[in-house]
Order: C-alpha cells, then sequence, then structure tokens
C-alpha cells in the first residue's frame, strides 16, 4: 500500500483519528453538524429567515379538516403548491408563491413533482361543483386525466372531535386560535360547510355538510386567496410579470 | 492494507446469524419493494391501476415503495454488510447478540408497520419520513439500539485501527439519529395525526436538510462503507489510495449536510440559503467523484476478472452510476438547470440511476458475494447470476433514458411561450398526453430490473436450500472409518 511508502504513518489521521473511535465520533459529530446550524437556526429569527406578514390568517376548521384529508389521500405526491417565479409559471398558474403565505402550514406541502398541475391559486379558480364532480370522476372535468376517482370522499364523514384534536394540536404549536374558536368547533364548522352545501345545491349538486368532499373543497378554495387579497390591497407587490389581457389568461387555463 | 492479508482469526467467534437474517429480510423486502414501484408506474401509464380502493391509489402507494426500497431493502444490506464486515474488521463478536437481535425484529416491525399504516393513508406527507409518530418513537428506540452495540462493538475491538469503511459507518450511524430526530419533531393530535414544531418554509427547509441526508447518509455513506469493505474482497485488490479516502470521506461528510435547500430553489427561502444549497452542491461533485475513482481504481490488475465474475460486474456498475449520478445531481441543483428539471421526470430518473444503479448493484454484488461465505456453498446457478446483471443493466438504461427524456419534454412544454407571450401549451392536459411512450418504457425497464431480481432470489434461495440439504443428509458427514 503506498500510504505506508508515503510515510503517512506518522501522520495525525493515522496515528491518532484511526486508533480512537470516540474522538473519530466526535470529529464527524462536528463535520456532519455545521452545515444544518448555519443553514436551520437562522430560519427562526425575524431578519434572516421566511417572512411572517401579518395578512395571513390560520385555516378555519374545516380548511384544517380538507388539508389532513389533502395529507391522507396523498394529493401533494403529484401536485404542488408552490408557483416559481418565473414567465411561464405566472402566466399559467398566476401570481409567484410568497414564503409568508405558508407562515400557517404544518406540514409544509410545496411538493416535489407535477404529475398534475401546481395547486398554489387554485382557490376561486373552479366552482365547488367542479371540484365535487372532479373527484368524484376526474375525467369527467379533465378529458385524458390520469388522476384516480375518489368517490369515497362523497360517502366518508368527518369526525368533529377529531378535528376539534387536530385545531388544539395546531394551537398548541403556535397556530393562533383564540379560546373562543377553539370552544366553538363545532359551530364553525356548521357555518361553513352548510354556506359551501347551499352552493353545491345551487348548482344542482346533492351532499351533507359533514362530508369529507364538503371539507377538501373548503381547503382548495382556500389556496392562495389570502396571498391574492393582499397584492389587490398593496400588502405586497405583485408581479410585474402578471398577465393584463385578462382574456389571454383565461384560455391559458 | 491488514484486511487483505488478515491475520487468521477463528470464523467461529463471530456472529453471522444475524447477517443471515438481515441477508434475508434484504431479499424479501427487495422484491416486495421493487413490486410496489412497478406497479406504481403502470397506475402513471394506465389509470384504473389504482384499482378504484382507497388503500391502492398511486398516492399512497407510492411512498410505501419508497420507504420499501430506502428502508427495507437497501436498510437490511447495509445492516447485513455492517454486521459481517464491522466483526472481521475488528476481529471481535458484535458486543450484543441480544441487542443485534431487538435491531433486526425492531426493524422488521417498523417495515411491516410502514406496509399496514401507509396504504391506509395514516402518514405525515414529509417525503421518507411518512410514518406517523408513533412508529418515529420506535424508530429512534431501534437505532438507539443499533448505535449502542456499534459502539459497543468498537470499544471491545481486538485490533486497534479503524479501517476506511468504519468511518463511513460511523457517519452512518450518528447521521441518521439526528437527520431522523430533528425533522420528527411534532406535537400529536391524535394516536394517528400530529403537527410539525416547524411550519411552512422553516418545516421544507428541515425537510430537505433531512430529506436531501437520508440520500447521503442512508444511500451513500453506508454503501460506500460497504464499497470499501467488499469490492477489495471481490477483486482480492487493496484500496487505491489510501490519501483519497481521507480526503473524500472528510469533505462527503462535511459538504453533504449543507445540500438540502436545492430542493427548495426558486422558492420562498431565503436566497442567501438557496445560494448555500447550490455551491455546496456543486463542491460535493469532488468528493463525490474521490470515492467512485477510488472504488474503480481498486481494480486496477484485476479488470480482467470482471469478464467472469459477476459480483465484479454488480460493483463496477454500481461504482460508474455513482460516479454518473454525483455528476448529475449538481448540475440539477445549478439554478438555471434546476429551474428545468424542478418537478419532472428527470428528478424520478436522476433518483432511479442512483437507486438502481449505485443501492440496487451494489447490493446485489455484496448479496452474491456474501452468499458462498455464509452458507458454505457454491452460488446454485452462476449464469442466472449473469442473466440478472444484464437485465437489470438494461433496464436502468431504459428507466433512467425514458425519464431523462420525458422530464426535458415536459420541462420544454410547460415553460414554452409563443413570440405573442401566451404559453403554447396551455393546457396541461396538452403535455401529460405526451408522456404515455415514456411511462411505458419506463414500466418496461422497472420490470425487467424486478425480474432480475426474482431471478436473483430464486437462485439465493436454491443456493442455501441445497446448503441446508447438504447439513441436514448423514452422507454428507465424514464416514466413521
Amino acid at each position: 500500500m503506498s500510504d505506508t511508502k508515503s510515510g503517512s504513518d506518522k501522520g495525525f489521521h493515522r496515528r491518532v483519528l484511526e486508533s480512537k473511535a470516540g474522538l473519530f465520533t466526535i470529529v464527524t459529530t462536528l463535520a456532519i453538524s455545521v452545515g444544518g446550524i448555519v443553514e436551520i437556526v437562522p430560519m427562526f429569527t425575524a431578519t434572516a429567515g421566511p417572512e411572517q406578514p401579518d395578512w395571513v390568517t390560520p385555516y378555519t376548521p374545516l380548511e384544517v379538516a380538507g388539508r389532513d384529508i389533502y395529507v391522507r389521500e396523498g394529493c401533494y405526491v403529484c401536485h404542488s403548491q408552490w408557483v416559481r417565479p418565473m414567465r411561464a409559471e405566472l402566466i399559467r398558474y398566476g401570481e409567484w408563491s410568497r414564503a409568508g403565505e405558508y407562515r400557517y402550514d404544518r406540514p409544509f406541502l410545496l411538493g416535489s413533482r407535477r404529475i398534475g398541475p401546481d395547486l398554489h391559486r387554485v382557490g376561486g379558480k373552479y366552482p365547488d361543483a367542479w371540484h365535487y364532480e372532479h373527484m368524484r370522476d376526474p375525467r369527467s372535468t379533465t378529458p385524458g386525466s390520469v388522476m384516480p376517482p375518489y368517490p369515497w370522499l362523497l360517502e366518508k364523514t368527518i369526525d368533529e372531535d377529531d378535528v376539534a384534536a387536530s385545531v388544539r394540536a395546531l394551537k398548541s404549536v403556535g397556530t393562533p386560535y383564540t379560546d373562543q374558536q377553539l370552544a366553538n368547533v363545532s359551530e364553525l364548522l356548521r357555518v361553513q360547510s352548510e354556506a359551501i352545501v347551499q352552493r353545491l345545491a345551487e348548482t344542482g349538486v346533492q351532499t351533507e355538510p359533514d362530508r369529507e368532499i364538503v371539507a377538501l373543497i373548503a381547503y382548495l378554495q382556500r389556496l392562495g386567496v389570502d396571498g391574492r387579497r393582499a397584492i389587490e390591497q398593496g400588502l405586497t407587490s405583485p408581479s410585474v410579470a402578471a398577465p393584463i389581457d385578462t382574456t389571454a389568461r383565461e384560455e391559458n387555463q | 492494507m491488514e484486511y487483505t492479508n488478515p491475520t487468521k482469526v477463528d470464523e467461529s467467534i463471530y456472529d453471522d446469524d444475524i447477517v443471515r437474517m438481515f441477508f434475508g429480510a434484504t431479499v424479501l423486502w427487495g422484491v416486495v419493494g421493487m413490486l410496489v414501484g412497478v406497479v406504481i408506474a403502470l397506475q402513471l401509464a394506465w389509470w384504473p391501476a389504482n384499482l378504484g380502493l382507497p388503500w391502492t391509489t398511486f398516492g399512497r402507494l407510492r411512498p410505501l415503495h419508497t420507504n420499501a426500497v430506502i428502508f427495507a431493502f437497501a436498510g437490511n444490506i447495509c445492516f447485513a454488510g455492517i454486521y459481517y464486515s464491522m466483526q472481521r474488521l475488528l476481529k471481535t463478536r458484535m458486543w450484543s447478540d441480544k441487542l443485534s437481535r431487538i435491531h433486526f425484529w425492531g426493524w422488521q416491525a417498523i417495515i411491516v408497520a410502514a406496509a399496514i399504516t401507509l396504504p391506509l393513508g395514516l402518514t405525515q406527507s414529509k417525503e421518507y419520513a411518512e410514518l406517523i409518530w408513533p412508529i418515529d418513537v420506535v424508530i429512534a428506540v431501534v437505532w438507539v439500539v443499533f448505535a449502542v452495540n456499534f459502539f459497543g462493538t468498537l470499544a471491545t475491538r481486538r485490533v486497534k485501527h479503524i479501517y476506511v469503511a468504519i468511518w463511513f459507518y460511523i457517519s452512518f450511524v450518528i447521521t441518521i439519529a439526528v437527520l431522523h430526530i430533528v425533522n420528527s419533531l411534532a406535537i400529536p393530535a391524535t394516536l394517528f395525526r400530529s403537527y410539525p414544531l416547524y411550519s411552512g418554509m422553516t418545516d421544507a427547509l428541515v425537510q430537505w436538510w433531512y430529506g436531501h441526508n437520508a440520500v447521503g447518509f442512508f444511500l451513500t455513506t453506508p454503501f460506500l462503507g460497504l464499497m470499501y469493505y467488499f469490492l477489495p474482497r471481490a477483486a482480492e485488490r487493496p484500496v487505491y489510495s489510501y490519501r483519497l479516502s481521507i480526503v473524500h470521506f472528510w469533505a462527503l461528510v462535511f459538504l453533504y449536510i449543507w445540500t438540502g435547500p436545492h430542493h427548495l430553489l426558486y422558492s420562498g427561502l431565503p436566497d442567501w440559503a438557496q445560494t448555500l444549497g447550490v455551491v455546496f452542491s456543486v463542491m460535493l461533485l469532488a468528493p463525490s467523484w474521490g470515492g467512485m475513482l477510488n472504488g474503480l481504481l481498486t481494480l486496477r490488475g484485476a479488470w480482467h476478472r470482471v469478464r467472469t465474475d459477476p459480483v465484479l460486474k454488480f460493483f463496477v456498475v454500481a461504482v460508474s452510476f455513482y460516479g454518473m449520478s454525483t455528476f448529475e445531481g449538481p448540475m440539477m441543483a445549478i439554478r438555471a438547470v434546476n429551474g428545468l428539471a424542478h418537478f419532472t421526470n428527470w428528478v424520478i430518473g436522476h433518483v432511479h440511476s442512483g437507486a438502481l444503479g449505485w443501492v440496487g448493484m451494489m447490493t446485489f454484488g455484496t448479496l452474491y458475494w456474501l452468499v458462498p461465505k455464509l452458507w458454505k456453498r457454491e452460488l446454485a446457478y452462476p449464469n442466472m447470476a449473469t442473466t440478472h446483471f444484464w437485465l437489470a443493466t438494461i433496464g436502468i438504461v431504459l428507466y433512467t433514458v425514458s425519464m431523462w427524456a420525458a422530464g426535458l419534454m415536459e420541462g420544454l412544454m410547460w415553460r414554452a411561450v409563443d413570440d405573442r407571450g401566451l404559453l403554447a401549451n396551455p393546457a396541461f392536459m396538452d403535455i401529460v398526453d405526451r408522456l404515455d411512450p415514456f411511462y411505458g418504457l419506463r414500466l418496461l425497464g422497472g420490470l425487467l430490473y424486478l425480474i432480475g431480481a426474482v431471478l436473483m432470489a430464486w437462485n439465493l434461495i436454491k443456493t442455501i436450500a441445497a446448503s441446508r440439504a447438504e447439513v441436514r443428509t448423514p452422507s454428507a458427514a465424514p464416514a466413521v472409518p
């Protein structure tokens, strides 16, 4: 072996590190710690970390339930929630995703693959009934889609106690729900889900307020709404590359 | 170095039963994990393969596939290889047989729990960290058991010097513990659901710090350790350069940990963090190729044996794919390339050149090399191993090439804007429609790879069965004069 010839037996590495398991382990631990500490710790400071704008509001209990369904079904496996600041993405999806918009996202759902289109600006893009039909049979709204149907979402019901447990846990990790909201989960669920059922009924779709599909629609229709409102109100600057011709925009969608 | 001419130690002092157990688990979970991969590949090519059941949709099975191949297939061969090689390198039995068994059965229980919970939709959604919080707790406990046994063995070793393979194992044991614990911190809401301590972009950064280093410290460093032990043994040549192994080890473990943000380029992550991710990813090319070169150059003087020895064939292709995917990775981490490649099938192709090429082929080579040592019986069908090699190699080529082409097409079609400033392909479906031939080709590649693995399983089972029959048959015992 060339190393013995070149005299590296006398070197620090050979002589000390390679014969002291504890020391070797400590040095390895230090080596693998630096990068993580330098990159992650500043995320918790106001100046170096992501923005925390006050124009983002926490998800309602019904939206929390919908988000949990989104996670359960693995929607994030095929859909991103992350519009990049690039010309084509601004035209296709709308405004790029601001860091602060994810403020109350636990877990984050940016996604890593677009087998289907991005969903970060999907809120308000389609009527509630479109989502209902799309989940029942994706090819009824999108011919050629490779998405599986999710008919069980139309039948399964959400459990109020379960949603209340989620809201409590989210509050305990820092989502600013008020005590009043916490005490009224059941009422908040009822008001929002009945409004959605009402809108669905107006377009000829009959369902019940406690169905999972209602919660999922609430969540999907919420996506990107805070950001859009903030742009309209001048709380964050609009992208200069945003399309001006709205008819061309609709065609593109 | 010492292993090439080992001081003779009575082999019976080693615990090889535990190696055989992890060996068997590798083969079993490997076939299962690859089968799930083929199923989800079929689902993308032909959606009715989702079967209309909640438990079998792509969204639930894809995490099952990734967890099975990473933690069950790759994990079990790492443990098999570590338990086999570290006892011999340190000339001592594992510190505690009991801890070895707890590690084995605990790890298999985690895999079974994953196979039950993921199809049920019980998930935390973080990639490669999907398992729900109670399983996360068990993983932490089992890992500590492994670590105690590992460091106990190091402490009671009978040779002073610690060989390079062990350095890589140390980085594996330490880093996976740190990554798993930090990324899994969460507050439970119910027995099956929890919410992470971090939110939004911070959660994303912690996850990709974990996610990319799962690649770095679960699929790279332990396999480099296996390479440093099994490749020289199979080639019967000493490692090419000791100095290179020192330089590339420290550079690799130091640089790898910074690279996570390249998964979040053009996101809301602060720019300074994105740039650090890019710079360190590009730098990572050097130590990665240091490892590749040290592996390939170890074969100098033994290249003629690659022609006939299936084990060496697997190792050579594995190390070559390690070199290719660690070249591709840094390129894809450059902002301009990432802008095109991100979200596309190119990423899937990249991952599989590493997973099928590097991890899979290293595993197959190690299994074929180990079976005669562990069961004292030559491989039942040596030619079948060569057939497996060619099926796997052709499968990888079909897989990666089809995914590169599909990814480039997706990236280019998504971004194409005509001279009026409108999208050239305004309907997302126009692009999805064109992926069918590529998905078909990928399915074929994956299927060839799976068939190869099934042939291997058959070959190994027949070898082991023959060895056991020999032990049981009285006529095989030496005749009493």
